[in-house]
């Protein structure tokens, strides 16, 4: 079986110099261990547990190009302004392919104990704080975080200081752009210190249609005692568009995290959000959304580590597929001997509309202690016959009528947003995706 | 006379491998009530989803013609806005739909389909007041998915407000007084006499001849086995309450 990695431990071996030329000594500190990891193994297939339905290595086995020399390639940025949240004014910054663009109202605007920044330009000016914090939750072991390590050369950096809580949503928008396939390795660090609470907001984008592109994404979220943050992010990419996208977060007690992610257009795209508590009295709030049509492809994987006791754990998944979409859920919940009154829930619903769209799903549960309480679930049906009938009978043409159920379905994982902007903001993105006027690569309207 | 608005002929409908039509012929004029009675499982709720186009129900044989249109050959959406209504003998629930959404999606399909363009966000709000009126149906509701938490009476009471605000001209109510307390049967059957004028028409499906006595029938038609097996006029609701239906199913077991 071919091994996609060649090309890239090829690539290091004989540009590692210019890589770390590109970047900053903190980053760079890991390049060497991840490399070794990389040479003695492969990237995930489908024939590996947890993968059965996306296979990591074929997605990284084209030949894309990685903008390792830094060469400017120029961002139409005000377009992806048009991406900005109306009536939600956020503290916004780029990552243009992969390299972090600070807006000028985040500049002017961030507030007191609040950072959002380039994490190389972070690692230069706080080296300790960086060297500190990355790489500490990610297990550089993990083949994906490996790669993203050893290339990763920019990044988003954030860090809400103590008790500091801010209204504001930070934005980050990740836009690709090139005109010849480009492969991002896209790093983000969030920092969140003790009691302090913040609303993040990542989008992602494709430019030119037709381009193809790779996204490896790391992320690695601290929350100290008490820190409270919740994480959206709303993939409007391409067709061809793959995302590799890897969530890591370390809870410590009393902290409260939740995650909103959707998937509203994309090529192929593998999540997984790792979630270890590690301190008592947490909730951990994991919700999806994932629509897909033509041939799009959906992959969410989670894994909820109850280490502590008495945390509280929710996961959400629900999928809309049609025509030839194909979709995949695996959660998996673990409750520790070490955390008794656990409670830990996890549901998937999913709907297929047409007959050749494919859903899989697993959920499990690893319980390894008697006080606990648990459920897991997982549905996949049709829209309901009798509610499109009723419709119809009222005068809402079919087409009309399912997107109407389709979007109706949504509607809990909606509601899960408790920023009422963005909530209002993501049920209207939702209702243009059924409808299929959706579309990102002119932003038109989005 | 009036024209005849809806003309049924010889339907046979089927569920699966299942007949349960067996032969329908039913003419409604305009400005006329027919009230269908029948016991239960006689085939009354098959024929409304039939001709209210319900894709569960496969039409083998037979016509219907409404107002000069081949009913059976319309989308159950086109029916709808060529003035056919069905108020459900049990509405269906719609989780995360709002009454609102559903309302206006059907007002301005209709526009649509007659070539006008959408109602103004603050003419549908007044539209909407004006309608729950007739049928005396709390805001709170409106509020709400569509049927969703409804008693079993507010559903009733949210098929009349319904039909209220799409007009239509052949209604076909399907046991519309089931579930209904004695205050609510008023309202709703006074509402539905609000709505009657003498171009359209009203089917009224019922097992009780106290909704009669408010929804005044100018026919009466028994259903029986698929079939229209004793038509009459209001007297024979009367004849049906006293006497129950075995004389008329012992008149047609023997028969057939
Ligand atoms: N979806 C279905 N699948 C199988 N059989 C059905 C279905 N719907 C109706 N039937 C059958 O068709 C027959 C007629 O049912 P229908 O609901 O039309 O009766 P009805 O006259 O409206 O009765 P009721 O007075 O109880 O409302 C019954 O025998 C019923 O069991
Ligand atoms: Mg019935």
């Amino acid at each position: 079986m071919s091994n996609s990695l060649e090309q890239y431990l090829n690539l290091y071996r004989d540009l590692s110099a210019t890589v770390d030329q590109g970047s900053a000594p903190a980053l760079n500190r890991l390049r060497g261990e991840a490399f070794d990891v990389l040479s003695g193994t492969r990237l995930p297939n489908r024939s590996d547990e947890g993968f059965e339905k996306t296979s990591i290595d074929d997605m990284f086995a084209p030949d894309f190009g990685l903008n390792i020399s830094r060469i400017n390639i120029p961002v139409d940025l005000a377009a992806s302004f048009r991406c900005d949240v109306p009536n939600l004014s956020t503290l916004m910054g780029v990552v243009a392919n992969d390299k972090f663009i600070p807006t000028d109202t985040l500049l002017r605007n961030l507030p007191e104990g609040v950072t959002v920044m380039s994490l190389t330009k972070a690692a230069i000016e706080r080296p300790d704080e960086i060297a500190q914090a990355y790489g500490s939750v990610a297990p550089i072991t993990n083949p994906g975080v490996a790669l993203n390590t050893l290339f990763a050369q920019d990044g988003v950096y954030i860090r809400i200081g103590r008790g500091v809580r801010i209204d504001k949503p930070i934005q980050i928008v990740n836009i690709f752009s090139s005109a010849t396939p480009l492969m991002a390795a896209r790093r983000v660090l969030i920092v969140a210190e003790e009691d302090s609470q913040a609303n993040i907001l990542f989008c992602d984008h494709s430019r030119n249609d037709g381009s193809k592109y790779l996204s490896s994404q790391v992320v690695e979220i601290i929350l100290h005692r008490g820190a409270a943050v919740q994480y959206f992010d709303i993939e409007e990419s391409s067709a061809d568009t793959s995302r590799y996208c890897q969530m890591f977060v370390d809870q410590h007690e009393a902290s409260s995290f939740k995650s909103n992610s959707s998937t509203l257009l994309n090529g192929s795209t593998r999540n997984e959000f790792n979630v270890n508590i590690n301190g008592q009295h947490c909730s951990t709030g994991l919700y999806g959304m994932a629509i897909a049509s033509n041939k799009q492809h959906i992959d969410n994987s989670s894994n909820v580590v109850h280490c502590a006791p008495r945390s509280t754990s929710n996961q959400l998944f629900k999928y809309v597929l049609d025509d030839n979409a194909s979709g995949a859920f695996e959660g998996n919940i673990e409750v520790t001997p070490n955390a008794p009154f656990t409670e830990a829930y996890q549901s998937n619903n999913n709907i297929i509309a047409s007959t050749d769209a494919r859903m899989y799903t697993k959920p499990q549960l690893l319980i390894y202690n008697d006080e606990v309480k648990c459920s897991h679930g997982a549905t996949t049906g049709q829209l309901n016959a009798e509610a499109l009938f009723y419709m119809q009978a009222r005068g809402i043409p079919q087409a009309e009528a399912r997107t109407m159920l389709m979007q109706a379905f949504m509607i809990d994982v909606i509601n899960t947003v408790t920023l009422e902007s963005l909530r209002d903001r993501l049920r209207h993105l939702v209702e243009k995706r059924f409808d299929n006027t959706l579309a990102c690569p002119t932003c038109k309207g989005c | 006379m009036k024209d005849i608005l809806l003309k049924v002929e010889n339907l046979h409908a089927s569920i699966g491998d299942k007949e349960i039509l067996k032969g329908i012929n039913l003419e409604v004029r305009r400005g006329e009530v027919h009230a269908i009675m029948g016991p239960n499982g006689s085939g009354k709720s098959t024929l409304s989803s039939v001709l209210a186009g319900n894709p569960a129900f496969t039409v083998t044989e037979g016509s219907a013609t409404f107002h000069g249109l081949n009913l059976l050959d319309l989308a159950p959406e086109n029916r709808s806005h060529e003035g056919l209504f069905l108020s459900f003998q049990y509405p269906i629930e719609i989780p995360g739909v709002s009454m609102v959404n559903f309302m206006r999606a059907a007002v301005n399909a209709k526009r649509k389909y007659f070539n006008e363009p959408a109602m103004s966000a603050t003419d549908f709000l007044k539209m909407m007041r004006q309608k729950r009126a007739v049928v005396e149906l709390d805001n709170k509701l409106a509020s709400r998915s569509v049927n969703e938490g409804f008693s079993g009476g507010e559903k009733k009471r949210n098929e009349i407000f319904q039909m209220a605000v799409l007009e239509p001209q052949l209604s076909i109510l399907d046991e519309t007084d089931s579930g209904l307390d004695i205050d609510a049967l008023r309202i709703v059957s006074s509402g539905v006499n609000k709505l009657k004028t003498e171009e359209n028409a009203t089917i009224v499906i019922t097992h009780y001849q106290r909704l009669l006595d408010y929804i005044k029938p100018d026919f009466v038609h028994v259903l029986y086995k698929g079939r229209i097996v004793k038509t009459g006029g209001p007297e024979l609701a009367l004849e049906l309450e006293e006497k129950g239906y075995d004389w008329i199913k012992e008149e047609i077991d023997n028969k057939f």
